[in-house]
């Protein structure tokens, strides 16, 4: 199981779950990305939008686009961005949506000398 | 009498006491604590303080008339009694920006607690705090990365990162070792951390722990998608040795390494241009440094060490815990917290800090809490340390009754819960331990973690406290 984001060690949020998130955000003044990728390598740091970020919004409305970016599979997350002179940067971040069947990764060695391995994830 | 009469003349009459004095915005400042000896006058042993940590020696001479030595000289320019405390005083010092070369902790410390700390007229002397200006900020690197490249780097956000520091410390073999950290990992936590004496002894060697270091965490990343690390410790007997250590951690593919404070100053500085220039995160283990911050009334505060680490340029610095096993006043303990994360610190006497401190878009660094803290404690952890912090879980992760992956299972749910919980407006401190045990309803991880541990506290005195009063108010 992927266990990237926030709060993939708890159980699937609920919707109302997914609300309170997004009020907090809201209080913090922060806007709102929803991503969506079948490729959630972790070196994949460019999943895609789905829509625009949403500067101004309300939860239902964001909860909206997960629905639809839920609807075309693969992994979905909400990401909360913070303009804030000195972050700029992601807030927060947890996965929504989920395939059916999770993607698995193994690990691809190849032996190089003096016992080093480059590691590869596919 | 003539301030040229060769002889011995009083430091506070040689220009180094002067308390009409105003810092320059450009001025380096210090703070310190100064215990005179019987009959010592503060104020001389304050300007004593100025004057050996600048430009003075012990007797006249003549070739100060060579210089402008106004201008090279350290002006003390107040000096107040510890409120509660005989005997102890605190002198503020200024000095002027040219006493120092540019970008170097080697250089500064070397001025500010050279030769004075062993002066005799003094039964004591403690560096409290400093105030960097930002004109000299600008001369140093600072951190490899910071705290919101590494966030973007592990793109992990919103939440503390969580890590173990690998356990027995020393004995393990390398693929014992590796096994440790697999476990600890793909159950949960973020990075796994050599310890500060896990460097290359005759039970394993580094080449080795590098090698079975990194297949543990490239198959821990393999299991969860996410991007894990092992603090590998380069600290090393050489600069080329350190090196060595550090081009292999890149190599294997390590997004982080670290090193002991032990190695000084100036190889942390080399260290964090390497590691800027490889795209590695440095972490800094403070070891050695309770020998000199712990004692109050002699050596240098902790504050201080910190604010030289961020300017060194380290991405992660060991910075207390208060709940743990270790020294920590919570009201200090904010203090170094605040030094490492904010962009402007304000002179606050309840958190020790003497002066505000602009860091001038300096990256912060990201505090590491660790010794003797368990999931049981996250309400409190996160009520104490804030979100932007490595809470590090070592017997908390390894003496899991159920094993290490329980270990760290039990502490990412606590982590994750009591977020979800805070995001939602309840109030985590006062509801904590409702919040954990609704959690471990839905994980038997973390209700043997609660189990286990629920009585464990470090309840003892601090040694090294604030001295602010409360401020009088009218009744």
């Amino acid at each position: 199981m992927i266990t990237q984001g926030a709060f993939s060690f708890l159980p699937a949020l609920t919707d109302d779950q997914i609300a309170a998130q997004l009020r907090y955000a809201q209080a913090n003044g922060w806007s709102i990305l929803v991503e969506r990728t079948d490729d959630p390598h972790p070196r994949n740091a460019l999943w895609d939008l789905y829509g625009e970020p949403r500067f101004e919004y309300t939860p239902e409305l964001v909860l909206e686009d997960v629905r639809a970016a839920r609807a075309l599979g693969g992994y979905v997350k909400v990401v909360g961005y913070d303009r804030s002179l000195g972050r700029q940067t992601t807030a927060l971040s947890f996965i929504v949506g989920r395939p059916a069947v999770e993607r698995a990764f193994r690990v691809e060695r190849t032996e190089l000398a003096d016992r080093r391995v480059r590691y590869t994830l596919r | 009498m003539n301030r040229w009469t060769p002889g011995v003349t009083p430091y506070a009459e040689m220009g180094y006491w002067n308390p009409d004095y105003l810092p320059k915005d450009t001025d380096v400042l210090a703070a310190f604590r100064v215990t005179p000896q019987d009959g010592v006058d503060p104020v001389e042993a304050a300007a004593a303080v100025a004057g050996e940590s600048s430009t003075a020696t012990w007797t006249v001479v003549w070739t100060d008339r060579l210089t402008a030595y106004e201008h090279y000289q350290a002006k003390a320019y107040r000096v107040d009694p510890v409120p509660g405390t005989p005997g102890q005083y605190i002198a503020y010092i200024a000095y002027d920006l040219d006493l120092f070369e540019e970008g170097s902790i080697a250089n500064l410390s070397s001025s500010i607690i050279g030769n004075v700390f062993g002066f005799k007229a003094l039964k004591a002397l403690r560096l409290e705090d400093m105030r960097i200006p930002p004109h000299y900020v600008k001369t140093f690197q600072g951190p490899a990365h910071g705290i919101v490249m590494e966030r973007e780097y592990l793109d992990k956000f919103g939440r503390p990162l969580l890590g173990a520091t690998t356990k027995p410390k020393l004995g393990l073999s390398a693929k014992n070792y590796g096994r440790v950290v697999y476990e600890a990992l793909r159950g949960g936590l973020d990075f796994t951390k050599d310890d500060e004496n896990i460097n290359s002894q005759p039970f394993m060697r580094w080449r080795d722990r590098y090698l079975f270091a990194i297949e543990a965490v490239m198959r821990a990343q393999a299991a969860t998608g996410e991007v894990k690390g092992h603090y590998m410790n380069v600290t090393a007997a050489t600069m080329e040795e350190i090196y060595e250590r550090a081009e292999l951690a890149r190599d294997l593919g390590s997004v982080v390494i670290m090193v002991d404070l032990t190695v000084g100053f100036t190889a942390i500085q080399s260290l964090a241009r390497w590691c800027r220039a490889n795209g590695v995160l440095l972490h800094l283990h403070r070891a050695g440094h309770s020998t000199y911050t712990r004692q109050k009334h002699h050596g240098v505060s902790f504050r201080v060490i910190a604010k030289w680490c961020r300017l060194m340029g380290v991405d992660h610095i060991h910075a207390g815990t208060i709940v743990g096993k270790l020294e920590g006043d919570p009201g200090n303990v904010r203090g170094y917290y605040d030094t490492c994360r904010e962009r402007v610190t304000h002179a606050d006497p309840a958190k020790g800090l003497y002066f505000e401190q602009d860091w001038a878009s300096l990256p912060g660094v990201m505090p590491v809490a660790s010794g003797g803290i368990h999931a049981g404690q996250m309400h409190q952890l996160l009520h104490l340390l804030g979100e932007d912090v490595i809470l590090q879980f070592g017997g908390g992760t390894i003496g899991h009754p159920m094993g290490i992956a329980a270990g760290a299972t039990a502490n990412r749910v606590a982590v994750e819960a009591m977020i979800l919980a805070r995001n939602e407006g309840r109030d985590v401190h006062a509801e904590g331990p409702d919040i954990l045990a609704e959690a471990a309803r839905g994980c038997p991880q973390l209700d043997a973690a609660l189990e286990v541990w629920k009585d464990i506290t470090f309840e003892y005195a601090s040694t090294d406290t604030p001295d602010a009063i409360p401020t009088p108010t009218l009744a």
